[in-house]
């Protein structure tokens, strides 16, 4: 998958992958983030 | 040698409420837009003789080791775990009845009416455990039918039902306060009482050589927000605890970290006694009731009970150190800084690698993990996957890469080290505390020397930053 130009959605997990994180790595990939957010589900 | 304080005492218990499913959060919502859920959602309410030969149940009040449950076969409501009993080695399964009965023990306010059936019956099991006294469970007045169900026709107060039935009712605090809703107050009710179930229950396991004057301050760390429209979060839950069980020498304060909280208490307690402020501190934390049924709709889809029907109350005792009982060490804190960032791998350096290093250990010089410890059944139907194991995986997967174990290792590991998921989906009560209890008798009985305590709240929730919390403690034999 190319990230590179897109607009992404993020939703992380506090015990997976957290938002934060996620977006760092997206970020990295060159997209852009419309929204981010951590849920726990617990 | 001074050592640092330890933890003496732990009460677990637990309190079956079927009957107030439908007011935890998603139920609640869920039955607003579509009332036609409701005949769905009370089929698969369980029995109280269901809840209490429950496996992770009898688990959590300490009649088995959590390990244990690996060798009976899934799904664990299958089978009532033979030998259960409501009476546990750690704390009482109380029934919904005796639930009820507490809520009005503990209600200072005169919100909550029930009907004398109920009211004698509760006062009947309430004594019987020991945790109330017969004079006390007279003095609480029965509730006409009319004063019942007026209010409730007024919508000025909500049902309290027992199977069904119509049994009592709780009254809004104020006609357009809405920090003091009939629901507000019911939620943060229902986590005094349980907070008060746990309280008592220490107090009775010590009473051989303390009095209740004896404990000096109270700290709580549970989830509720006690206040009013200028001041909803106000808090201080633990002083009405502290009252409500009989502490009269007392005083205290909650401490909130979302489901970190009650660790928090825990370090704080050892804290001020290591000062020398105190000589000893109760740490107490209630249920949420907004969590029953939380994840009803997964379990009523695939025909399962609804699992999520307890509330969970813990309290500990922390006192100045003595030889015979585990110590805090206030010396190796994990704690997770602003600076740590929120990557799994930065929580668990520190939270579990943090305090290792300060300690001199290995990962495998720490008997046990406690972590997040979700019973599985609960989570896994919703999609949540197992929640203890994803953190047993974690804590394991950061000692192979940082080669303190090799990664053919780790299912060995993560099956010495970690345990099962057997609490209830309590939030604060299910990070870690729950495990205190269990590792105090296996370290009583020279099977442990150390386990590792970690936490964690998610402070995001809140929307006041994107941040989560952790913390952890090594207690030691």
């Amino acid at each position: 998958m190319k990230l590179d130009g897109k607009r992404v959605l993020v939703i992380g997990e506090r015990d997976g992958v957290s938002a934060p994180a996620i977006e760092a790595c997206v970020k990295s990939a060159g997209a852009s983030i419309l929204y981010a957010e951590t849920l726990c589900f617990v | 040698m001074t050592r640092f304080p330890v933890v003496s005492a732990v009460a677990n218990v637990l309190a079956h409420a079927p009957g107030l499913v439908p007011y935890g959060s998603k139920p609640l919502r869920d039955l607003a837009a579509d009332p036609g859920l409701a005949s769905a959602l009370a089929a698969r309410l369980r029995s109280y003789d269901a809840a209490v030969g429950y496996p992770p149940n009898q688990a959590f009040i300490g009649n088995r080791d959590p390990e244990t449950l690996r060798a009976l076969p899934r799904p664990w409501f299958g089978a009532p775990d033979p030998g259960a009993s409501s009476d546990g080695a750690f704390g009482d399964l109380i029934d919904e009845t005796e639930l009820l009965g507490l809520l009005k023990l503990c209600d200072r306010a005169r919100l909550v009416q029930l009907d004398a059936s109920t009211l004698t019956a509760a006062g009947a099991g309430l004594v019987r455990r020991g945790l109330a006294t017969p004079e006390e469970m007279a003095a609480l007045a029965p509730a006409t039918a009319a004063a019942i169900d007026q209010p409730i026709a007024r919508g000025e107060a909500i049902a309290l039902r027992v199977d069904g039935a119509v049994r009592g009712a709780i009254a809004r605090g104020h006609e357009a306060d809405e920090a003091l809703t009939a629901n507000v107050l019911l939620e943060n009710l229902a986590a005094k009482a349980t907070g008060v179930l746990a309280l008592r229950r220490l107090v009775r396991q010590v009473a051989h050589r303390l009095a209740p004057d004896d404990i000096e301050f109270v700290i709580a760390g549970s989830e509720e927000a006690v206040g009013d429209r200028y001041q909803r979060g106000g808090g201080n839950l633990a002083k009405a605890i502290a009252e409500s069980a009989g502490l009269g020498r007392a005083t205290g304060f909650d401490v909130k970290s979302f489901c970190a909280s009650t660790l928090y208490g825990v370090v704080n307690a050892a804290a001020l006694v290591q000062a020398g402020l105190f000589s000893r501190i109760a740490v107490v934390a209630g249920g949420s009731l907004a969590k029953l049924g939380m994840k009803y709709r997964a379990h009523v889809a695939k025909q399962m009970p609804i699992l999520e029907d307890v509330l969970a109350g813990v309290a500990i005792l922390v006192e100045r150190g003595s030889d015979a009982d585990p110590v805090v060490r206030l010396d190796t804190l994990g704690l997770h800084t602003i600076a740590t960032g929120s990557s799994q791998q930065a929580v668990v350096e520190a939270l579990v690698m943090g305090p290792l290093a300060k300690a001199g250990c290995r990962l495998a010089d720490v008997d046990r993990y406690a972590t997040e410890m979700h019973n599985p059944e609960v989570t896994e139907p919703a999609g949540s996957g197992d929640v203890p194991a994803g953190n047993y995986r974690l804590i394991a997967a950061l000692g192979a890469l940082r080669g303190e174990l090799a990664r053919e290792a780790m299912p060995e590991f993560i099956a010495a080290h970690g345990m099962p998921g057997y609490a209830p989906t309590q939030g604060h009560i299910a990070s870690a505390v729950c495990y205190l209890a269990h590792a105090l008798r296996a370290m009583r009985a020279g099977k442990m020397k150390r386990a590792l305590f970690m936490a964690k709240g998610s402070l995001f929730l809140g929307r006041m930053t994107e941040a989560a919390d952790g913390v952890s403690v090594l207690v030691e034999a």
